[in-house]
């Protein structure tokens, strides 16, 4: 006698296979932050002016446009999945995937936000290399 | 209905014999890892509107400027390296226990205690370094 459901017998299919892909994404974005961060706040206090010419053309780097770029979307990205678990732990019911749903929204309206404000100085210096 | 003698002693929780004061530790540092965390994502945005800003040209950079150089904005910024150290640090806290490791409540105090005042230290040092090269922001 099979356990499986009929129609998981018609169908075959395995599971979905994704139960740990929050928890396993929520590690990787992790493990990227502890070594972007450092680079991130390093870089802040080793800079020695804020001033708009000197921070744009240290973003315009290809370099730090690049690891900018990635760590502001892992960034946005473990930001989702952590404050998803939160989400999850004090609402419930409808309101509860409401929420996430907006939550999932914000976050990759402030990941592309940041992206392309950083690709923006990063193309528009490219005009005026030396 | 008769009286009772002596107060009554109600069986507790066999997980509440276990809560102490160092538990109430450990208990604080599990829920200051959300709370910094929740302060990040925060932080994030501020991080976000000044590359915005920065994208927008000079005029936009100079406003925000501005807004970064508040008090208000410059103590929240302490606020924001506390987090972001205490959230490293715990967060490789975190990573260590998912390979199986740390879970002796000893060592788990002991790992707890550790992050917290590495947290600390490292935040003193940043806001020290970062006044004495003459707090740009």
């Amino acid at each position: 006698m099979s356990l499986r459901s009929p129609i998981g017998q018609v169908l075959g299919l395995g599971s979905a296979k994704a139960g740990a892909h929050h928890w396993w994404m929520q590690r990787v974005t992790a493990v990227a932050l502890a070594l972007l961060g450092v680079w991130f706040v390093a870089s802040i206090f080793c800079a020695t002016s804020f001033e708009y010419s000197a921070v744009t053309t240290w973003i315009a780097n290809p370099i730090h446009a690049t690891l900018l770029s990635v760590f502001i979307a892992a960034l946005a990205y473990h930001s989702q999945l952590g404050v998803q678990v939160v989400i999850e732990d004090y609402v419930h019911g409808a309101t509860k995937t409401v929420t996430i749903v907006l939550s999932t929204f914000f976050h990759v309206i402030v990941g592309a936000l940041g992206v392309i404000s950083v690709l923006r100085i990063a193309f528009s210096a490219a005009g005026s290399l030396e | 209905m008769a009286k009772r003698e002596k107060p009554l002693v109600r069986p507790l929780s066999p997980f509440m014999h276990y809560v102490n004061g160092q538990t109430l530790h450990t208990m604080g540092l599990s829920i200051l890892h959300r709370i910094t965390g929740v302060a990040l994502t925060v932080g994030s945005i501020l991080l976000v509107y000044g590359l915005v800003a920065a994208a927008s040209g000079a005029e936009n950079y100079a406003a925000a400027q501005q807004c970064f150089s508040s008090v208000w904005i410059q103590s929240a910024l302490v606020g924001w390296l506390f987090s972001f150290c205490y959230h490293f640090f715990n967060g490789i806290r975190h990573l260590v226990w998912d390979t199986g490791r740390g879970f002796e409540l000893a060592t788990a105090r002991k790992s707890g205690y550790a992050v917290f005042f590495a947290a600390l230290i490292v935040t003193a040092i940043l806001v020290v370094l970062f006044v004495r090269a003459g707090g740009a922001a």
